[in-house]
């Protein structure tokens, strides 16, 4: 993580501060962790709907004749099964597999991609990008500036975005550009708190305009903590905590991510790992009884040092403590009974299936 | 749902690591203040000492937890635990809705009488958080 004296702001901090947030440094920005509490911004978002401002994320533009050649190299997943409107999830490795960034790619228009970055790597991505562009006849742009990102979640997200904004809003994993607030936009079918809702990127001058009319039809302010309780309980992973370069895809459960015929880089070694297997894989697991697990708390059998918590928290929904480790690969079976060393306290957990959370359960 | 106003009640006396004590003769009563409460978050877990428990001034005795973070509770005394709060187990937010009252921690038996006079009345600690 790079923190620079001079934290950024996005477009919304003024809204963010006269809402009351709590505002706190993340990947060099300052960010509102929560408004009302963490507990209510994550049920709000779980019964109703919530936005985030994600504005921090980054944005790379990819055009050109060569776009679909270069992003088959750069990125995991298969580009070549994009269609026009479509966006897909990917991982961006380096040469022994380690996961640089894990980004989603959204399909413009036959040659034109636009891909979101994680704010703390954007800079890292950048730079790859670059480096592997100067193969391709591809035009690679630094496309952060021109976006305002807005992550409107929950099961009433559509509608209101809808009625709110006059739009007719892509299906899931769908991506369309709409004028909103007089200005281009790109509408996305995409979020990470495992609800239904869309991730709206508008011109950050209007973004204080639509967050404040999306707040008026009922939209509740979410900050980060909130988002990250949300993500967790459906596992999704988190680069920096449940990603890092030195961990592989195969390890952290993305090998659905990773399609290695076509040639990206680190494919060779993600093969291996695929075929050879993992000496250690990412489970999700639930505490039974008291105690919150945090990052860096080691997983114990017996006497035995088993993993590591990659993410860990107190989940809102199941009221409970939840996380994510790095276990060794025969214990990391549903059902496997594990402690988690909380600070010198051993707290029963057992290994759980994906998501932790689900509506149905 | 919280005490939205900062209040440290006169009848308090404070330690700077931002706990209470309730002093009555040989007895104190121990808690967090508004203002940890406050930067902590809603309260999600509480673990603390049992009943017979020897609590040393300045030292954690128990740990209560946000959702994002975990903080040590200072001991603004010295003593032996001779009650608990149990309600917290299964109602920690207490804490941030009433830390003086229905949010307090333990009863001590105090070992040291004289550790009293190195704590803040109300004015004292107002003004340490400014």
């Amino acid at each position: 993580v790079t923190t620079s004296a001079a934290a950024r702001r996005t477009s919304l901090y003024d809204t963010h501060v006269e809402a009351g947030a709590k505002m706190v440094p993340f990947s060099g920005w300052e960010m509102p962790v929560s408004y009302d509490g963490i507990k209510e911004e994550h049920i709000a978002v779980r019964t109703h709907a919530g936005i985030f401002d994600t504005s921090h994320m980054g944005e790379i533009e990819v055009e050109g004749p060569g776009s679909l050649a270069f992003l088959q190299r750069l990125v995991t997943n298969d580009v070549a099964k994009l269609a026009i409107g479509r966006a897909q999830y990917s991982c961006l490795l380096n040469e022994e597999a380690g996961v640089i960034d894990d980004l989603f790619v959204y399909r413009l228009g036959s040659d034109r991609y636009l891909v979101i970055t994680n704010a703390g790597n954007h800079e890292t991505d950048l730079a790859q990008f670059g480096k592997v562009a100067r193969d391709f006849d591809v035009y690679v742009r630094d496309a952060a500036q021109d976006y305002a990102m807005l992550a409107v979640q929950g099961p009433n997200a559509r509608k209101i975005v809808a009625n709110t904004l006059h739009v007719e809003l892509p299906p899931r994993m769908g991506v369309v550009a709409r004028k909103v607030g007089r200005r281009p936009a790109l509408i996305c079918g995409t979020g990470y708190t495992g609800e239904d809702g869309v991730e709206l990127l508008v011109d950050p001058d209007i973004a204080p305009a639509i967050w404040a009319e999306l707040v008026d039809a009922g939209v509740v302010p979410a900050g980060l903590g909130a988002r990250d309780t949300l993500r967790l309980e459906v596992c999704f992973h988190l680069h920096g905590n449940d990603l890092t370069d030195r961990t592989d895809p195969i390890s952290a459960g993305l090998g659905w991510a990773c399609k290695e015929a076509t040639g990206f880089i680190g494919s060779d070694k993600v093969a291996v790992l695929r075929a050879n297997g993992t000496e250690r894989k990412l489970a999700p697991f639930i505490i039974e009884g008291p105690g919150i697990p945090r990052q860096g708390n080691p997983v114990m059998v017996g006497d035995e040092t088993v993993g590591e918590v990659s993410s860990g928290t107190f989940s809102p929904s199941l009221e409970i403590g939840i996380g994510m480790a790095y276990l060794r690969t025969d214990l990391a079976e549903p059902g496997t009974a594990i402690d988690i060393d909380v600070r010198g306290k051993r707290r029963p957990a057992r290994v759980s299936s994906k998501p932790l959370y689900s509506k149905e359960r | 749902m919280n005490l939205s106003e900062a209040s440290y009640p006169e009848d308090l006396k404070y330690h700077p690591e931002h706990d209470w004590a309730r002093i009555e003769g040989d007895e104190a009563t121990l808690g967090i203040t508004w203002y940890a409460q406050d930067s902590l978050g809603e309260v999600v877990f509480y673990d603390g000492p049992e009943v017979g428990a020897e609590i040393k001034k300045d030292e954690p005795y128990a740990e209560v937890e946000s959702v994002k973070a975990v903080s040590d509770v200072i001991a603004p005394v010295s003593g032996e635990v001779i009650a608990v709060n149990d309600s917290l187990a299964d109602a920690p937010e207490a804490v941030n809705a009433d830390p003086y009252e229905t949010g307090w921690m333990v009863k001590v038996r105090l070992t040291d009488p004289s550790e009293l006079d190195q704590l803040m009345d109300s004015a004292g600690y107002t003004a340490s958080l400014e």
